[in-house]
């Protein structure tokens, strides 16, 4: 069971937890192609290694953050606010 | 005394305190101290189990938690039977009661050993292969008669009456195994100030040092003890073996608080939930069989076994040993047994030239050592009585037999040593072979983590005690002993053997009956990856998670494929490391404290009145009302009626509740809801549809306008908690900008829906407000005084009769829902539950979310074209919607299907076909979602979803039913009564 560094409760059990899947998908404007809004319903990196995903304090402060997650090692290695730019700048 | 192989003297028992307890129905003395194992063995009695699958008498090889054969069931009755607890693991008390397993009619005399004359018959993946066709067998014919021939213990037939307890414990350091590395380790992190927690499964500390002879390791071993229990930070649990290590150093430990003790002592177990710093894994090393024909016969076992039960227990496990060995350590066995009273045989030893320190000391106290010399079989029935030796040279070939056969009455075998790296494995680390010890070792933890002693593939007690004690971060002194340098092993995968036939079988996995035959056929048949062979054959896939086998399967594999050992890699090691019982799993969660109960403020009042309850998620909801005599049907039919004809009272407390407020929550409702919520003034409430982006239906309810940056949202019962996420998620992470603000009020408020046409007149003698169709119509709200209680009441229709939906503060519900029904005596007021609810919106062709949606359901499905706004911008699923399949033609509608015969009611579910008996298989058009007698219509009713259902109106199909024929239907429009809706009006 992951140990997460809630950015306003500290580090708390996974349990209290629940991961909203990749991080920093953009939602576009109902104007976009149907290719474009597929790849926003549907289509989700699967790296091996660093992955940026969003997870939400939900039975205690509420409040959504980013993390980066290592898939191999589920190691950590991360955790920032929502709306920062992720780590070196790009969106998986 | 009538324990022939108790010595007199010595051990970890106390003779003070004798024992009986009960196997197979005999009763035996023992003394508190005894394992169930080490008792009988006292007693000279090794026969304790048959195996899995060819039911061959067994008896322990091991002494520990590796022990694969002596599996016994303790049984106390009323609910308190253990199966497949290791009998090397169960402490003795008195009035202990245990029998074997596997067996009839007796242990001695079980039939199933048939399997083992017909085992050619039977071999690996046996199973697999044959019990595959035909398919109808499989219940009646194959799963019973395997479950009957192959098998463990019984499961319990009653509830279990004992108590287990969960408790969460953090520490900086978790210190697995108490022997010299481990006791090192605690106590340099103890003396850091470190808070540490040392576990270790046995009832005393000090690991192989716990009950030794050699009085520098005691001595050494007290020292540390007692400063350990001095440290104050140093957290000391015996008793009680870790059993998996998770992800981010978290690791599930089982304590035994009472199974040594008599039943319903105490709590009996407690699951310890570890959240680690730092784990220093000090689990020592298990020893390794050797794989030879005849090493599954009672009275063959583990070398180190014999002395445990020596050292620990004063127990000769015979007065006739053979030993049979590829290492030293085997000898100082030899050596301990000899001095305690054994007339020790020989020695065994595959090696050529054994001169080590421990092999000189055998010889020097008149042991015979045979080399180059191996044991190709075995013979005795229920316990072994003598083996056959043969000569091997030096590429491992057999050259001819040593002598006849040699009279024993134990064969102890040492095939070397395994570090046990279970629980590093389990915690993702990495491993590599050791070609000394011919075993995997810890090559890296993941986490934050180290292996030290012989877990880590040291075997020598000052190097394990320097390591562990530099894995706690600190140094600690070595005992004041010179350990004797050991001689390297030789290897010997599987020993050559003369025997043949089907009888002559070496076993690898004894727990699943699994022989060095089995791999080969394994790997003839072609399976080259060791977790193939492993699933082919089931070996280590036993409840002993082949703590003693899987190292000899994997090289014997690697031998057959000819392959280098590293290159064969090992299998998974999966938690628990032992098994662990179902109640300590749960904990406190079970009977009434298994999950949450909700109930509604009403729900004391509903109780008191009869209602039948039915669970809506958590929540206990009213379902109907039954009057004397009255069965559900008959009770639903009255209410239906009632509502529709005179009025109705339902608690709709459950409804989810959410506080919208913030400057910009209109706009937000605008993102969220599918229709216009721009003009909705405060006193006015809106029916909403929610759409997942997709463009599915995710959940519907009533939204009022308390202000204009306040609004109060209802939702689902069920949907409550998702949607209340979905706002937030949209709200911190979509739409940051927009000032809004949600809390959950579903428990603050006590609803109660008062449904009919009477019901204005009951209610306005209870307000203090107006309440007229002029000062209060349909779809507003109005804060009134109810029955002196301020509140809310909201023009909310659920059944298309005029209706209010009654808020109050959750304290008052009762008192407010009090006057009700009292100011109802006069109207005829009729008392209705969740039934009458679904029953009377299907009337009315009003959807529920949840059943006649699944998540791939659009409002044009539903014929709700009218909800979906196409003025306003973008709000979820308004792009989803314009998918092409979501537009395509022939999508499934929602429609309503009235039977031919209007008696018959259809299954909810049922698939709708175009012909009464259609070729199989059938082609389905669609399904009922919602399927009720109406008495108001006078008809059964029926809602679905078709394919094309809005151009079949008119049309006819058929609807097979689960019991008798298909059903004809007419598609009718899904509107059941009062299409107009004139009723909900006034
Ligand atoms: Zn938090």
């Amino acid at each position: 069971m992951l140990l997460i560094d809630c950015p306003h409760c500290g580090p708390r059990a996974e349990i209290e937890f629940h991961c909203g899947g990749q991080a920093h998908v953009v939602r576009p404007g109902v104007e976009v192609e149907d290719a474009d809004w597929e790849r926003y319903l549907f289509v989700r990196a699967n790296p091996k290694g660093a992955h940026l995903e969003r997870w939400v304090h939900l039975h205690g402060c509420g409040r959504w953050f980013n993390v980066v997650r290592h898939t191999v090692s589920d190691e950590i290695e991360r955790v920032y606010p929502m709306g920062e730019a992720p780590p070196g700048g790009t969106a998986a | 005394m009538n324990q022939p192989y108790r010595l007199a003297g010595g051990g970890a028992i106390d003779r003070t305190r004798p024992l009986q307890f009960t196997f197979d129905d005999r009763v035996y003395d023992a003394f508190a101290g005894d394992t169930l194992a080490s008792a009988l063995l006292a007693h000279g009695v090794h026969l304790m189990g048959r195996s899995f699958k060819y039911h061959r008498p067994r008896g322990p090889i091991a002494a520990g938690a590796e022990e694969p054969n002596a599996l016994v069931q303790i049984e106390h009755g009323g609910g308190r039977t253990d199966p497949n607890t290791r009998a090397t693991a169960v402490e003795v008390f008195q009035g202990l009661y245990a029998h074997s397993q596997n067996r009839w009619p007796s242990l001695k005399s079980d039939v199933g050993v048939i399997n083992d004359f017909v085992s050619p018959l039977i071999p690996a993946a046996f199973y697999y292969k044959t019990f595959m066709w035909p398919r109808s067998f499989w219940d009646k014919l194959y799963e019973p008669a395997i479950r009957r021939a192959a098998g463990l213990g019984e499961a319990p037939h009653q509830p279990d009456p004992d108590r287990y307890q969960h408790r969460h414990a953090h520490c900086d350091v978790l210190v697995v195994g108490a022997g010299p590395a481990g006791l090192a380790a605690a106590l340099a992190a103890g003396r850091a100030g470190r808070r540490v927690l040392l576990i270790d499964e046995n009832p005393t500390l000090g690991g192989t040092l716990a009950h030794t002879s050699t009085e520098a390791l005691a001595d050494w071993r007290d020292r540390l003890t007692e400063e350990l229990v001095g440290l104050p930070d140093v957290t000391i649990l015996t008793r009680t073996t870790v059993t998996g290590y998770y992800d981010h150093n978290y690791l599930l430990a089982l304590e035994r608080v009472s199974d040594h003790l008599p039943p319903a002592s105490s709590v009996r177990q407690r699951l310890w939930r570890i959240r680690a710093g730092r784990v220093v894994l000090a689990t020592g090393a298990i020893e390794r069989p050797l794989v030879f024909v005849g090493n599954d016969r009672p009275g063959v076992m583990l070398a180190s076994a014999a002395r445990t039960y020596l050292e620990r227990f004063a127990v000769l496990v015979g007065r006739r040993p053979l030993f049979f060995t590829n290492n030293d350590s085997a000898y100082a066995v030899a050596s301990a047994m000899k001095a305690a009273g054994a007339e020790v045989v020989a020695v065994v030893d595959v090696r050529s030239d054994p001169k080590g320190p421990l092999v000189q000391a055998a010889r020097d106290a008149g042991i015979i050592v045979r080399t180059n010399a191996v044991v190709v079989g075995t013979e005795g029935r229920h316990r072994i009585h003598q083996a056959a030796l043969g000569t091997l040279d030096d590429q491992g070939v057999l050259t001819g037999h040593l002598g006849t056969p040699v009279g024993c009455d134990v064969l102890l075998m040492s095939g070397g040593w395994n570090p046990n790296v279970s629980l590093h494995s389990q915690g993702r680390g990495k491993l590599r072979y050791d070609d000394g010890l011919a075993a995997f070792v810890p090559d890296g933890g993941q986490q934050q983590s180290a292996s030290a002693g012989a877990c880590n593939g040291v075997m020598n007690t000052a190097r394990a005690v320097a390591e562990g004690a530099a894995a706690g971060g600190g140094a600690v002194d070595a005992p004041a002993f010179e350990e004797p340098e050991e001689e390297s092993l030789r290897p010997v995968q599987v020993v050559p053997s003369d025997r043949s036939g089907a009888r002559a079988k070496a076993f690898v996995d004894f727990q699943n009956d699994v022989t060095a035959k089995d791999l080969g056929i394994a790997v003839r048949e072609g399976m080259i990856s060791i977790e193939h062979v492993k699933r082919f054959t089931t070996t280590g896939m036993a409840t002993d998670q082949g703590k003693t086998s899987s190292v000899n399967a994997i090289a014997i594999v690697a031998e057959q494929l000819g392959t280098p050992i590293p290159a064969v890699g090992t299998t998974t090691y999966r938690p628990p490391y032992v098994p662990l019982t179902f109640g300590a799993a749960a904990g406190h969660s079970r009977g009434r404290l298994f999950d949450v109960v909700r109930r509604t403020p009403m729900h004391g009042w509903a109780a008191e009145h009869g209602a039948v309850f039915e669970d809506v998620g958590n929540w206990k909801r009213a379902w109907y009302f039954p009057r004397s005599g009255e069965d559900m049907h008959a009770a639903v039919q009255r209410e239906c009626k009632a509502v529709r004809e005179g009025c109705g009272l339902m608690d709709a407390s459950t409804l989810g509740k959410i506080d919208v407020r913030g400057k910009d929550a209109r706009a937000f409702l605008n993102r969220v809801y599918t229709n216009a919520w721009s003009k909705l003034e405060p006193g006015r409430c809106r029916y909403g549809l929610m759409l997942r982006d997709d463009g599915f239906v995710f959940d519907d309810g009533v939204t009022a306008c308390l202000a204009d940056d306040h609004f109060h949202m209802t939702t689902t019962t069920g949907g409550a908690p998702r949607v209340l996420a979905w706002l937030e998620d949209l709200s911190q992470t979509e739409w940051p900008d927009l000032e809004v603000y949600f809390t959950s009020v579903t428990e603050q408020w006590a609803t109660m829906a008062l449904s009919g046409p009477d019901a204005r007149d009951l209610l306005q003698p209870l307000v203090e407000e107006d309440i007229s169709a002029a000062a209060l119509p349909h779809l507003a709200w109005m804060e009134a005084t109810i029955a002196g209680v301020a509140g809310r009441i909201f023009r909310i229709s659920f059944t298309g009769e005029r209706a209010f939906e009654i808020n109050v503060p959750a304290g008052y519900g009762r008192h407010v829902w009090q006057a009700l029904v009292d100011a109802g005596e006069a109207h005829g007021l009729c008392l209705y539950g969740t039934e009458t609810m679904h029953v009377l919106r299907a009337e009315k062709g009003y959807i529920i979310v949840g059943q006649e949606t699944d998540g791939t359901v659009t409002p044009y499905d539903l014929g709700m074209d009218w909800i979906v706004s196409t003025k306003k911008g973008d709000f979820a699923g308004k792009r989803g919607l314009l998918r092409p399949d979501l537009q395509a033609e022939g999508r499934k509608q929602l429609v309503g299907l009235a039977t031919l015969d209007p008696d018959v009611v259809l299954d909810e579910g049922a698939q709708i076909t175009a012909e009464a008996e259609p070729r199989i298989p059938a082609r389905m058009l669609g399904h009922v979602t919602s399927s009720y007698m109406s008495p108001n219509c006078g008809r059964s009713i029926a809602l679905a979803l078709l394919a094309g259902g809005r151009e079949r109106i008119g049309s006819h199909l058929f609807v097979p039913q689960l019991d008798g024929p298909a059903v004809e239907v007419e598609v009718v429009a899904p509107v059941f009564f009062d299409p107009k809706g004139e009723r909900l009006n006034g």
